[in-house]
């Protein structure tokens, strides 16, 4: 399943609900690109829900992290929500866990940024 | 080696090579493409999972050899349509190996950085060797001249799974 992304707003933040498998080629490209739109349109707080991603690899990782660093160098925040075991075990082993500021709850998460 | 070869779905040469009991091997000449990757992650994804391995297992398996798929793919072969991707799986009695093998110009193992080191953290690739490794229980790098042959093992573990249980 390739992934498929939807986005919300709450209170400022923008929830990017997504699903299927961040890995090299479509998937990557996708979370890429997504994400860089809403920083051209100025959605600077950016919550990833990574709730419904069964599958990420080093591709998806890299992905995640160079959003993460696009949207702090430009001066935002993404926060990443709801991990899977598997996700966040791949984060844990990376030791990206303690890097990005991971949540699982949508409302916490929500007043979390500034 | 006895063998026989036999033209698979997409054109890709297979060769079935008959071993010893409850042994068996499988390669595939595959394009230096995006599909590739994919086709082997889930050809390696069957094969654990005919040979008993545990889900946990698999999605171990899979996610090596999807890195090794990547590396061959992109940083062997650059996506060179004349290049190919050698995929063999072999069930070994008691587990698993997995070879892939690219014609680039032969990866330097020294040359890898580690990862986890503070200054690599924020970096955006260079996790896939340090996931095979993570995945695997050995892997083997054989750079040439000629090209870089990625070796990933895995052993049946007790009771829950695995090639040993599944070959007796």
């Amino acid at each position: 399943m390739s992934m498929k992304t939807s986005l919300r707003q709450v209170d400022g933040v923008t929830i990017m609900d997504c699903s299927g498998r961040i890995t090299l080629g479509e998937g990557s490209v996708i979370l890429r690109d997504q994400v860089r739109e809403l920083l051209t349109k100025g959605q600077k707080k950016i919550l990833l829900n990574l709730g419904d991603v069964n599958y990420i690899d080093s591709s998806g990782i890299g992905e995640l992290v160079s959003a993460y660093t696009t949207a702090k160098n430009q001066g935002g925040e993404l926060k990443l929500l709801n991990l899977t075991k598997k996700v966040h075990d791949l984060l844990q082993i990376t030791k990206l866990y303690t890097v990005f500021d991971v949540k699982d709850d949508e409302t916490a998460a929500i007043k979390a940024f500034k | 080696m006895a063998g026989r070869t036999v033209e698979a779905a997409y054109g890709q040469r297979v060769l079935l090579v008959n071993m010893a009991m409850g042994e068996q091997r499988i390669s595939y000449t595959l394009d230096s493409t995006l599909e590739t990757v994919d086709s082997a992650e889930e050809k390696a994804t069957q094969f654990a999972t005919d040979l008993g391995f545990s889900e946990e297992e698999i999605l171990q398996i899979s996610m090596a050899v999807r890195e090794a798929a990547v590396n061959a793919v992109l940083h062997g072969n650059a996506y060179d349509p004349a290049k190919k991707v050698i995929l063999a799986l072999e069930s070994t009695g008691d587990g698993m190996v997995i070879s892939i093998r690219d014609e680039g110009k032969g990866l330097d193992p020294a040359c890898i950085p580690d990862p986890l080191a503070p200054e690599n953290l924020l970096k955006t690739s260079g996790r896939g060797i340090f996931l095979m490794r993570s995945f695997m229980d050995e892997v083997q790098i054989h750079p040439s001249q000629t090209g870089t042959e990625f070796k990933l093992i895995k052993h049946a573990h007790g009771s829950t799974g695995g090639g040993k249980e599944a070959s007796q």
